[in-house]
């Protein structure tokens, strides 16, 4: 037998540690994603004939880190929206790790499609898109704590899937908070943690509201924050730094109204922010429809202006036919 | 081919002592099949160091190697090794290391150790692996060690799971790890290894799954075999596979 060439060993490593399913259901064909939790793999439904994502926490046997997954899964239960994706199953690998198997999202993270360059319409109906399931979460006292454009999949047709609900909690009831040790650990930052109790820090910096980063307590509308900073990413196409509030002001680049949007979502006072997910959707909406937005008090050339532009083929008939009966009238003298 | 055999929740077995447990703690005959093992899983990373580090020619390489060898065989210094202080394979290339500075010190060649243990050493097949590397510069000392440390564990592990499977009658699975695992073709499926060897899907996964829990528990047995103690094999196994065993 030859040697084992690098190429080899770096592949054993990888196989040797695949999860082993006892039923024989799923079947796995590779690694698709590795967080500081688990890793997700792309699996092999072998019952109903079809790909499945499978999430394995690392630790073979850690009730810590068990529980954070039996959480999330739990979480994902739970929220049964378009937006969040369904969960199909939960058992234990042969091994004793728990695992959950869901559904296998076709398409790209938020940050790849970036790089595609959509047109200003087409990123803010993503953005919008990316606000339904958050704010049905919210509606069903559930927290994300850690929205960015990572955690955001992007389907061919435009559809969005947040994901990664590894660090939510429930804003009512028992604390169902999963915070990402490792996470924490390789960032080595005070603003990671790996805690999920009030005073606990979990999420990533930019698109940590600031009472998140500080370890108070926070609520839904820390999400709104991060919706702000996703927001910057799009419009600005950078990740937010540690004053994007006052940064997205001095773009020149992006329309006013929606600078005055992407502020208010992320002020630094979780009272001075939008105070509700939809609040913020909202507004986007009603910029990229023409319509006024609540964060931005427009002049009266700027309202003309808009008005015109909503309206412009209105516009574009009347005064064609103010024209047409003034021609008439002094063709015909009537 | 069993499967189940000593497995533990972590999936690994715990079937083995560390190396330095058995040779202090063994007779006569387990002090001399530990280091049989030890051997086994360290002398082409200390080939290989002796080499490519020290820019040893293939004789001088070859005789230090053995010499290496009987030398801490026949005065047990291996078994000073302190675990609190070093993981055990950073510890077998200091005191190589050590011994080759002492044997140019000493300027004359060392004699070869009575065959306190018989292994027979492919110095051949090594020297072919170091033709075959990538010509980019050698690798730091520990990082080289490290890499021919978990080529040789592998290697072992691979044959001992051909092995396995032979005797089993179960060529075809390990002929599909091979295929899909070792020396992958560009074009390798699931689907077109089933077809190959005519077998469907799920068998194909299903054969691959079990050759690669053999390999890992092998590769773990071995791994377990050749640290200084417990907690240095539990970080072994944390660094080569991500797995926390608690």
């Amino acid at each position: 037998m030859s040697p084992l060439s690098d190429a080899a060993v770096a592949r054993l490593r990888l196989v040797a540690t695949w999860p082993e399913f006892s039923s024989g259901r799923y079947t796995v064909a590779e690694e698709i994603g590795r967080g500081g939790m688990g890793t997700v793999y792309l699996a092999h439904d072998t019952e109903l004939g079809r790909e499945v994502a499978i999430k394995v926490p690392h630790v073979a046997v850690s009730s810590t880190l068990e529980q954070r997954l039996q959480t999330e899964a739990r979480v994902l239960a739970r929220l049964e929206h378009p937006g969040i994706v369904p969960i199909h199953d939960v058992g234990r690998l042969a091994d004793g790790r728990l695992f959950y198997v869901m559904k296998r999202v076709h398409g790209q993270t938020l940050r790849d499609y970036l790089l595609e360059a959509p047109d200003l319409p087409e990123t803010l109906r993503i953005f919008e898109r990316i606000c339904e399931p958050v704010a049905f979460a919210h509606a069903h006292g559930c927290i994300h704590r850690d929205l960015k454009p990572e955690n955001v999949m992007v389907g061919e047709f435009g559809e969005v899937m947040v994901m990664d609900w590894g660090v939510a909690r429930m804003s009512s009831g028992p604390t169902l908070s999963i915070a990402k040790g490792q996470e924490a650990a390789d960032a080595g930052s005070p603003a990671h943690g790996s805690s999920t109790n009030p005073g606990t820090i979990v999420g990533t910096m930019g698109f940590m509201a600031p009472e998140q980063a500080s370890g108070a307590v926070s609520d839904h509308r820390a999400d709104v924050f991060s919706l702000g900073a996703i927001l910057y990413s799009l419009l600005v196409r950078d990740a937010p730094g540690s004053d994007a509030a006052a940064a997205i002001v001095r773009r020149r680049d992006v329309p006013r109204p929606l600078r005055a949007i992407c502020a208010h979502a992320l002020a630094p006072a979780a009272a001075e922010r939008y105070q509700s997910v939809p609040a913020l959707a909202q507004d986007v909406a009603q910029f990229r429809t023409g319509g006024r937005v609540s964060a931005y008090r427009e002049t009266i050339v700027e309202r003309s202006m808009r008005v015109a532009r909503t309206y412009r083929v209105a516009i574009l008939l009347m005064l064609t036919y103010i024209v047409m009966r003034v021609v008439v009238a002094i063709v015909f003298g009537r | 081919m069993s499967t189940g055999d000593a497995r533990t929740r972590g999936g690994f077995p715990a079937t083995r002592h560390s190396v330095i447990e058995r040779i202090r703690d063994g007779s006569d005959d387990a002090r001399r099949e530990a280091f049989g093992d030890l051997i086994e899983g360290y002398w082409k990373p200390v080939y290989k160091h002796l080499r490519i580090t020290w820019r040893l020619t293939p004789d001088d390489a070859q005789d230090l190697t053995q010499g290496f060898f009987a030398d801490a065989f026949q005065k047990s210094w291996l078994e000073k090794f302190e675990p609190g202080k070093a993981r055990f394979r950073t510890f077998v290339r200091l005191c190589a290391d050590r011994f080759v500075m002492n044997a140019r010190q000493a300027a004359s060649r060392l004699k070869r150790g009575g065959a306190t243990q018989t292994v027979p050493l492919d110095f051949d097949g090594a020297e072919r692996e170091i033709a075959a590397r990538p010509p980019s510069a050698p690798p730091e000392a520990e990082e080289l060690f490290h890499q021919e440390f978990v080529r040789a564990l592998f290697d072992n592990a691979v044959r001992a799971v051909r092995a396995e499977c032979e005797r089993n009658g179960r060529a075809i699975h390990f002929e599909l790890f091979e295929k899909y695992d070792l020396v992958p073709a560009d074009d390798v499926s699931y689907a077109r290894l089933a077809e190959q060897f005519n077998l469907t899907t799920t068998q194909v996964t299903n054969y691959l799954a079990l050759v690669r829990r053999r390999f890992r528990e092998q590769a773990l047995d071995a791994l377990r075999g050749l640290c200084g103690s417990d907690a240095e094999f539990k970080r072994e196994a944390r660094d080569l596979f991500g797995m926390e065993l608690d």
